[in-house]
């Protein structure tokens, strides 16, 4: 949907631009509101030295006199304006800061939201060419930078460059030599903060990246402390870290030291910029110069003193940018990072057919039905005539000639031909490597074919929508994946609609139902990492459930009872047979046992299928896997 | 807890000292330069000669460079302070881990860990700088910045006391409210972040179910959540900028207005403009210490919760730990188990493991059969004594595990987990886990008895293949083969195989076995195995049900006299006959 956008978009264009555009655009009322207090609050910061400078020279039109009166008749109308206006500002501060602090987080929710759902989107290849850590990492650390970006570095950007230039023009309205001067120094400050900021900049994008590193290393340790304990490898794995950590610890030392001398520098450069202006301001009184002023003022002490604290105000302002420098470093390389995976190419899904529930009349027409049948049906409109057919939904799948390649270079299944009639069970043995699981990446696409056909129900699985192909498709899969929840929400995964005496029923016809109802909470036992107090067997038996609660036409098994041990698989076994009546069923296995029953045996080897037929067929043949069955041949 | 923290400082001791030190120099300078500066005011408009400005201005440039020294030292010494110190916090908590029995492990989860170590020690990294240099500096500029405020403004100075602690009260109401919004909203973020880990490693079941809407509604809720949580924190926290605005305005209308009255009501005798406009200074700078302050604290407050992660971490007292004077030598490849019971947690009803008993002869080749949680991986974990026996002994070579040195247990008892695991590295690097001085000619006689030479001479580096992070790159059953030759590279006494050919083919897993029995005839050889096959050849072998040991005996006296053997068997080789 979004496809020509991507391209339209250069791959250039500065994060920080878009981060920011990004913002305007989540809002567009907001942002300007804010950005007008924060204008108004930075004005009415930086005009005291008009105040100071009208009071003092009042005083001094008084001081000799000592008549307070008729000052305070001159002074108080002046304190009073002063007053309005605080309170103005303290209005305008205190909305800015509230609205910063809703936009700031509701921004960032939003980018989490577009992140994560851009992530869903993606195709499985993404999460299998990129390390889980570094996706994480877009979560954590590159959100956190856009967090400091808009919510600090951004305000206090926009707040000090209108102190800073009202500040100059108040300058320039009261003495232009003084200006000049400041000018001077203002440009050694940037020159400073450009090169020490740049250098903490430099050091903070490198520590973030061996802060990666260090988490890759200590993340693969951790998971593999049981290996380290077992070859009594502590002290190479310490050592291995010592490295990271120092290295580590060269990146953050440096990026702190300079962030940290930043602030005297400033800081000092503003001092001596201060006694600058002081002696000038003297030179300038005591030799009566002519003064070059927008107000056309003439040089005298109620000029010098505010511009000594104008001095100190532009310092500091620059000092606060100077500052903000390095988390804006940060936040583009963050907000690029992130951006970069908003820009993935989304898994395409040009499918156009659907599945929806069916009810077939006596005469076997189909129709499509809004409530839930129980049947379902392919809808298959035409854009030719526009007309709409429908498919009862059998699970009849049909590879012709499949090429298959992960990198182009190096194919991986040629020539694959598998004919699975409904209800049929088809078996894949074979080595691995030998293609066998990527067969199955095919089906539910996972992996698009090079070349080919992959029909479903006659349908060419191309012009299926992948969400409703997927749908009618249970996958268990070697490797099972729980989420957190209770055994309950982890069996309902499969079907949403699902009540709780339908899970327990699932439950059972996997054979999980016993060692469930076993668990300290049965079915409400809550699940934390991945099931991590559960074995790999009642995992799996957890992912058969779930399977089951699904009830789809077709099942692909890919070595889902490869961790159960024989005796527990005999009772798995009775579970799937039931589960896998009338449907059909794909069956990835090792073990020759799981795969007897098959309909359709296939022999895969280096992505050829070699043989086909059922058991006994095979034996007979007296082939590769009559050898494999008697234990004869290896496939690899 | 800060004592046991502050044992990381160790060889970083001197940067830490040196920089508040450094930094009370710059905070005393600071105080003094408007203090001069004032005077060079005043000195102007009493019209002095210009050699007074120039002196003045030398002093003040002097006292600049001097800050501008203090302060840039400070600077580099708090960062390399902090920065060493987290350095040494971090491999601490990594010596403690590498300590840690698998009882401990269990207890964290592995990201767990990694948090721990990188985003907590940050946190107590940036507080700990903090501590060096902001809540030194601040007190004392607070401190020093009242006292010139007195010394210059005189009455003057006594607004400060309105509203200082106006400012006070109002940080600490804010910090107050603040923190445990924060603290709430911190845990409900690393658990939406684990949620996205969770995600990410099982995006294939998210995708095969279709789920990906579910996923994205289940995310949105979780994270609007956190939003609305997060928001509220924060706004309070925006309230503080607008109190230091006020007060800021305060004390300036207050300066200008009182100040104005007292100069003139006293024609200049008790504070004169140059005053005034120090007063304006000194009195920013006492409320932005007073601000600094209150940052440090809401920085400490919300770093205590890290400091007590990495604490808990390093705190965890390793369940099992070398004995005095450890045994260093294994004398032969025997195991016993007299009276072993086994439970995970203390506290557990039912035992893991109960009343095992068991010798094994060096040199036996032992298969072990049993269902799922029949506790066999539990049994052979404690050969290495990966864990400890809740009750009874277990015996390598007649001696108690728990009386050797881990070292030497370990050395001499090789294991195959289950779960088995590569390292990133190549090939080679894996393999050396098992010796690091094995020859290439040690490394493909070892890969040769696993059945792995020829797949990794396929490869088209060899031995130098690189494996990646999580060994991807190979397939299950190559790992498991790799898993073996690096087990058996350390020539044990004691080889145990934990289920761990469950990927390779029936032939190759024979293969392997043939190999091993010729060529380490020597070796104790326990397996765990799902097949019969696997351990039909074996000495002696286990069944194992429900954490005890139902039978033991061959292969022939099993099938006469053992009802779930016969099953078994009768199950795993009823397709051969039918």
């Amino acid at each position: 949907m979004k496809k020509d956008r991507a391209p339209a978009r250069p791959a250039g264009r500065n994060p920080l631009l878009r981060a920011v555009g990004s913002l305007r655009r989540a809002y567009p009322v907001l942002l300007p509101l804010t950005i007008v207090c924060i204008i108004f609050s930075a004005i009415v910061s930086s005009i005291p030295a008009l105040f100071i400078q009208r009071v003092i020279s009042i005083i001094e039109r008084y001081v000799d006199s000592g008549d307070w009166a008729g000052a305070s008749a001159e002074i108080m109308p002046m304190i009073l304006v002063l007053i309005g206006l605080y309170v103005l500002s303290l209005l305008s501060t205190f909305t800015q800061t509230q609205l910063l602090a809703y936009m700031t987080q509701g921004y960032l929710y939003k980018m989490r939201c577009r992140m994560f759902n851009g992530m869903q989107n993606l195709p499985v290849r993404y999460f299998d060419t990129h390390k889980h850590g570094d996706i994480m990492s877009h979560y954590t650390n590159d959100i956190d930078t856009l967090r400091q970006l808009v919510s600090q570095s951004l305000p206090a950007l926009l707040q000090a460059g209108v102190v800073v230039l009202v500040v100059f023009f108040i300058m320039l309205w009261f003495c232009g030599w003084l200006t000049l001067l400041i000018l001077l120094g203002v440009g050694a400050m940037f020159l400073v903060s450009r090169k020490v900021g740049g250098g903490s900049a430099r050091f903070f994008v490198r520590q973030q990246q061996t802060l990666g590193k260090a988490e890759g290393y200590v993340q693969e340790m951790m998971n593999g402390l049981k290996v380290i304990k077992v070859f009594c490898h502590e002290e190479q794995s310490q050592q291995g870290f010592d490295a990271v950590n120092e290295e580590l610890f060269g990146d953050s030392f440096r990026a702190h030291a300079y962030a940290n001398m930043l602030g005297p520098l400033i800081m000092n450069i503003g001092n001596v910029l201060y006694v600058l202006t002081a002696m000038c301001g003297g030179l300038l009184l005591l030799f009566n110069v002519p003064n070059i002023s927008l107000s056309g003022m003439p040089i005298a002490i109620s000029i010098v003193v505010p511009f000594l604290n104008m001095t100190k105000q532009f310092t500091g302002n620059v000092n606060q940018v100077s500052q903000e420098i390095s988390s804006i470093v940060m936040a583009s390389a963050g907000a690029g990072r992130i951006f970069a995976l908003m820009d993935q190419p989304p898994e395409t899904d040009e499918g156009y057919v659907t599945l929806v529930n069916a009810t077939v009349d006596p005469d076997g027409t189909v129709h499509e039905s809004a409530a839930r049948t129980g049947r379902w049906a392919w809808k298959h409109p035409h854009q030719a005539d526009g007309s709409v057919t429908y498919t009862l939904l059998q699970g009849d799948v049909r590879l012709t000639d499949v090429d298959f390649a992960y990198v182009p270079e190096k194919p991986v299944l040629h020539n694959v031909t598998v004919v699975a009639e409904p209800g049929k069970k088809v078996a894949f043995v074979g080595a691995t490597g030998a293609g066998k699981t990527t067969i199955t990446n095919l089906i539910n696409r996972f992996y698009d074919i090079a070349d080919g056909k992959i029909r479903y129900d006659g349908i060419n699985i191309n012009k299926i929508k992948k969400a409703d192909l997927r749908r009618s498709l249970g996958v268990v899969l070697q490797d099972t994946n729980l989420f957190t929840g209770t055994v309950m929400d982890n069996i309902r995964y499969g079907n949403l609609d699902a009540d709780d005496e339908a899970c327990i029923q699932a439950a059972r016809l996997a054979g999980a139902d016993d060692f469930i109802s076993r668990l300290p909470q049965g079915y409400r036992t809550l699940l934390t990492n991945n099931g991590a107090n559960l074995s790999q067997g009642q995992r799996q038996l957890l992912a058969i459930a779930r399977a089951a609660v699904a009830d789809p036409p077709v099942m692909i098994l890919d070595e889902a009872t490869s961790s159960i041990d024989t005796r527990t698989e005999v009772i798995v076994q009775r579970g799937m047979d039931r589960l896998m009546k009338g449907r059909t069923v794909f069956v990835i296995a090792h073990r020759l046992s799981t795969v007897q029953n098959a309909d359709d045996i296939m022999v895969l080897d280096h992505g050829r299928i070699i043989e086909r037929g059922n058991h006994q067929a095979l034996l007979e043949q007296k082939g590769v896997y009559y050898q494999l069955y008697t234990g004869a041949f290896e496939l690899e | 807890m800060i004592r046991r923290l502050a044992r990381c400082i160790r060889d970083y001791k001197a940067p830490t000292i040196w920089t508040p030190v450094l930094i009370i120099g710059e905070a005393i300078l600071e105080s003094l330069i408007p203090f001069i500066i004032a005077e060079l005011v005043n000195q102007i408009n009493d019209g002095c000669p210009f050699e007074t400005i120039v002196r003045y201005g030398l002093i003040l440039f002097g006292m600049a460079c001097l800050s501008l020294c203090f302060g840039g030292l400070a600077g580099y010494t708090a960062a390399r302070a902090a920065g060493g110190f987290a350095k040494n916090l971090r491999h601490d908590m990594y010596a403690c881990i590498q300590q840690y029995s698998f009882g401990n492990i269990d207890r964290f989860s592995a990201s767990s860990l990694v948090t721990r170590m990188t985003t907590d020690v940050l946190y107590v990294q940036m507080s700990f700088m903090q501590i060096i240099r902001t809540a030194v500096r601040c007190p004392l500029m607070f401190i020093f910045s009242i006292v010139m405020a007195y010394v210059m403004g005189g009455a003057l100075a006594t607004m400060f006391v309105v509203v200082v602690p106006i400012l006070l009260f109002g940080l600490l109401m804010i910090a107050r409210k603040a923190m445990p919004a924060f603290h709430r909203v911190f845990r409900k973020y690393d658990r939406l972040n684990e949620a996205v880990e969770e995600n990410v490693r099982a995006m294939r079941t998210v995708k095969g179910f279709a789920r990906e809407e579910y996923e994205k509604e289940k995310f949105a809720a979780a994270s609007d959540d956190i939003r609305r949580d997060f928001t509220r924190a924060e706004r309070i926290v925006a309230l503080n900028s607008p109190l230091m605005q006020f007060c800021i305005y305060f004390n300036m209308v207050a300066v200008l207005f009182f100040g104005s009255r007292l100069i003139i009501s006293s024609t200049g005798a008790a504070i004169n403009v140059g005053q005034l406009s120090s007063m304006l200074t000194y009195g920013f700078q006492i409320l932005m210490s007073l601000m600094m302050l209150s940052m440090v604290y809401v920085i400490l407050t919300i770093s205590a919760e890290s400091a007590h992660r990495i604490l808990e971490v390093l705190e965890e007292v390793p369940a099992l730990r070398d004995p005095e004077n450890p045994v260093e030598t294994v004398q032969d490849g025997s195991v016993d188990f007299d009276g072993v019971c086994f439970k995970y947690a203390p506290d557990a009803e039912k035992d893991t493991l109960a009343d095992i008993r068991l010798h094994i002869a060096s040199g036996q080749t032992v298969g072990i059969l049993g269902g799922t949680g029949s506790s066999k991986s539990t049994l052979v974990q404690l050969i290495p004594r990966l864990y400890d026996v809740t009750a009874g002994t277990v015996s390598v070579g007649g001696i108690d595990v728990r009386r050797y040195s881990l070292q030497a247990l370990r050395d001499q008892v090789s294991m195959v987990l289950q779960n088995n695991q590569l390292f990133s590295g190549t090939i080679r690097d894996n393999l050396r886990w098992g010796n690091p001085d094995a020859t290439d000619e040690q490394m493909e006689q070892a890969c040769r008895i696993a059945c792995a030479d020829d797949f990794v001479r396929a490869f088209p580096q060899g031995y130098d293949t690189m494996i990646s992070q999580g060994g991807t790159n190979v397939s299950g059953g190559q790992k498991q083969r790799l898993c073996i030759a690096r087990a058996l590279l350390k020539k044990p006494k004691i080889l145990i195989f934990d289920d761990s050919t469950s990927a390779v083919d029936t032939k190759t897993d024979a293969h392997i076995r043939a190999q091993l029995a010729q060529a380490l005839p020597q070796t104790t050889k326990i397996i765990i195995a799902q097949r019969i096959a696997s351990v039909q050849q074996a000495d002696l072998i286990v069944i194992m049900d429900g954490g005890r040991i139902t039978a033991t005996g061959t292969h022939d006296q099993l099938l006469q006299t053992c009802q779930i053997y016969q099953d078994l068997w009768a199950q795993q080789t009823g397709g051969a006959t039918a």
